[in-house]
């Protein structure tokens, strides 16, 4: 059985085309490549860990930052070492697993078609931070005055100090979603979605029920400037 | 209504002038002093924002005598073998590298004149603000036959740490078939589903390792917190195991005999093999030494957590007597955040934000059955007073009690560092 998680070298030489999934991916041909994945990993709402650790906000996360998964060695020293998850360095372990980390645990041969990858990728994207977020609010809107609001990072901080009861600033998801570096407009509309009641949580529909518009966008400005 | 930075307090920096004049500096410094006493959740969430927050600009000593400390909150979930001791550890290294001067020792008296605070090992700490986050105290004879010198005999675990391992071995020592007993606590107490959670625990760890033995609650309230949760899922999980005898049925009217290891319930005498009474509860000692007490409790100004007997002395968390919001762990880390932002604004003329707090309290009833209560307050002249709330729903499916179980365990993760950095 494979053991297939994509641990790469933050290393820019390593690196292969330097491809922008999100620009050029098709996301619904990517569903497909990712059958070739899905023995060992899964994504989405159930996700949870199998042979590989599930792959939702892969895009923003911390490479072995899931935390209940048992990593390579060799990944956790990569990720020692910083390494991220971006379409760049997820395209460059996927085009060669084991010539990027020789160590890994994941025994899968790579993708070597580079439309296979940017497809992937751009559907992996579409569980990951702000896109994630998309995902979930798509068919709810928020007013363009209300995205337009300039948040006050120094009140976005001071807001903060009741979200980082539960959320950590380092960026962790583990049982309680991490909410750090997300796209102002994400953020806010997931916000929003939460105090509306279009996305469920009663903690969140409790907490947001009662937060301005300002006050909104003064988090979702706090939160990106910690971006982890 | 919205509320934009214009209506913020803001305190001048020459009004922060004239409040630093009279300033105690023992050592002969010129920064601002701030003791806090309490490494808890209360505590040492207000030592770290303060110290964090002021980026120097204030002396910070957090006076706890532990060096470890152990979280009451998922102390049940170690009792019922879904964690280890050691998860529920926390070290006071991080704060003291976090720039908290973190001083291990017991506050023995406050001279609210002089504004110091003596401590057991025989130095004394000056300040300008003094915040008190002690926790509990047990109010003595609240419970016939039983006093501290019988916790051995009859543990609390109300405190978490060698008291919950006391408890967990004597649990796990219980013979086949063997009875449980607890003494449940009067309001108002720390964690108001603890002790049901408690059972949970107990109930899971017999179900799988002793399935013959009993429960007994002795408890002098009519209801308690999540109640319908609790009794659906000890119908569920349990069943014929726990026997809540409340208020109706006598459940008020017990004392305990600690040699004999008897409970006696509304004039019946049970024997038992493991006792835990928790005692009525009132607020951490050093609250009443400093006078700041009035009955049990300390009562504080909502705005800010100042105790209403002396502007600069503040009271968090269960030692407080606040208004409308549970005494737990989440509630001392909100109101810590509230008081930090109004000390530091006090001593160097930062902004001061509007008070807000919240408080969610989970509770594991069995494996992956997670239930929730949560509440959003506010403050106003009189008190913090209730804004919103919810609760768990009882007939949740299983995956909705599993996502909140995996909630909790995020929660206890992130409140953890948010307290100890």
């Amino acid at each position: 059985m494979n053991a297939l998680f994509p641990f790469v070298m933050a290393v820019a030489s390593l690196v292969g085309a330097g491809v922008l999934a999100q620009d050029l991916g098709d996301a619904k041909r990517g569903q497909q490549v990712f059958k070739k994945c899905a023995s060992c990993h899964m994504v989405g709402p159930e996700a949870r860990n199998r042979v590989g650790p599930p792959l939702n906000n892969i895009l923003s996360a911390k490479a072995g930052s899931v935390a209940d998964f048992r990593y390579s060695k060799a990944l956790r020293a990569a990720a020692d070492d910083g390494l991220h998850w971006t379409a760049e360095t997820l395209d460059g372990f996927l085009a060669d697993p084991k010539g990027v980390i020789p160590k890994t645990k994941m025994s899968f041969r790579g993708l070597k078609a580079e439309a296979d990858r940017v497809d992937v990728i751009a559907y992996l994207e579409t569980f990951s931070g702000g896109s994630m977020a998309a995902q979930v609010d798509a068919g709810f809107t928020v007013d363009a005055a209300i995205l337009a609001i300039e948040g006050d990072v120094e009140y976005g901080e001071y807001l903060a100090s009741e979200c980082t009861t539960c959320h950590q600033t380092s960026g962790s998801n583990d049982g309680i979603p991490g909410i750090t570096g997300w796209e102002t407009a994400d953020f806010v509309t997931a916000m929003h979605a939460y105090k509306a009641k279009h996305r469920e949580n009663p903690v969140m529909q409790m907490v947001t029920g009662r937060l301005s518009n300002e006050e909104i966008a003064a988090l979702a400005a706090y939160f990106k400037t910690l971006d982890n | 209504m919205t509320l934009d930075r214009r209506l913020f307090l803001g305190t001048s920096a020459a009004a922060v002038a004239t409040l630093a004049a009279p300033m105690v500096r023992a050592d002969g410094h010129g920064k601002p002093r701030v003791v806090v006493i309490g490494g808890g959740a209360g505590g040492a969430t207000a030592a770290r924002y303060i110290a964090k927050d002021s980026k120097g600009a204030v002396d910070v000593t957090l006076i706890e005598p532990s060096r470890m400390y152990y979280t009451c909150f998922f102390s049940n979930l170690y009792l019922g073998g879904f964690k280890e001791i050691d998860d529920i550890g926390h070290s006071y290294g991080t704060l003291a590298t976090g720039g908290v001067n973190v001083v291990h020792d017991w506050a023995i008296g406050v001279d609210r004149d002089a504004k110091t605070v003596s401590l057991a090992g025989g130095a004394t700490v000056a300040y300008d603000k003094l915040i008190l986050s002690p926790g509990i105290d047990f109010v003595e004879g609240a419970v016939e036959g039983w006093d501290l010198n019988a916790q051995n005999a009859m543990p609390h675990a109300y405190k978490a740490g060698s008291q919950s391992e006391l408890l967990k071995a004597q649990l796990m020592a219980m013979p086949e078939g063997g009875t449980f007993a607890m003494v449940a606590p009067p309001n108002p107490y720390r964690c108001p589903p603890g002790p049901y959670e408690r059972v949970s625990m107990v109930a899971h760890f017999l179900k799988n390792n002793n399935p013959t033995a009993k429960i007994i609650v002795a408890d002098p309230k009519p209801k308690f917190s999540k109640m319908a949760l609790f009794q659906e899922g000890w119908a569920d999980h349990y069943e014929g195991m726990i026997d809540w005898i409340g208020e109706d049925f006598g459940g008020g009217s017990v004392s305990v005999d600690p040699d004999a290891m008897t409970v006696t319930i509304d004039g019946e005498e049970t024997k038992v093999d493991v006792c835990n009474v928790i005692p009525a509860m009132k607020a951490g000692r050093i609250a009443e030494l400093a006078g700041v007490t009035d009955g049990n409790w300390a009562p504080v100004n909502a705005i800010d957590m100042s105790t209403k007997a002396d502007p600069d002395v503040y009271v968090l968390g269960d030692a407080s007597q606040q208004g409308d919001m549970p005494k737990s762990g989440f509630s001392a880390n909100s109101q810590a955040k509230v008081c930090a932002n109004a000390v530091r604004g006090a001593l160097t003329g930062s902004k001061v934000f509007p008070a807000k707090f919240s408080n969610t309290c989970w509770s594991l009833i069995d494996t992956n059955d997670g239930v929730k209560v949560g509440a959003t307050y506010e403050a106003t002249d009189e008190k913090i007073a209730k804004v919103d709330g919810f609760i768990s729903q009882t007939g949740e499916s299983a995956d909705t009690r599993k996502a909140t179980y995996e909630e909790s365990e995020g929660w206890y993760a992130g409140i953890t560092a948010d307290m100890f950095g």
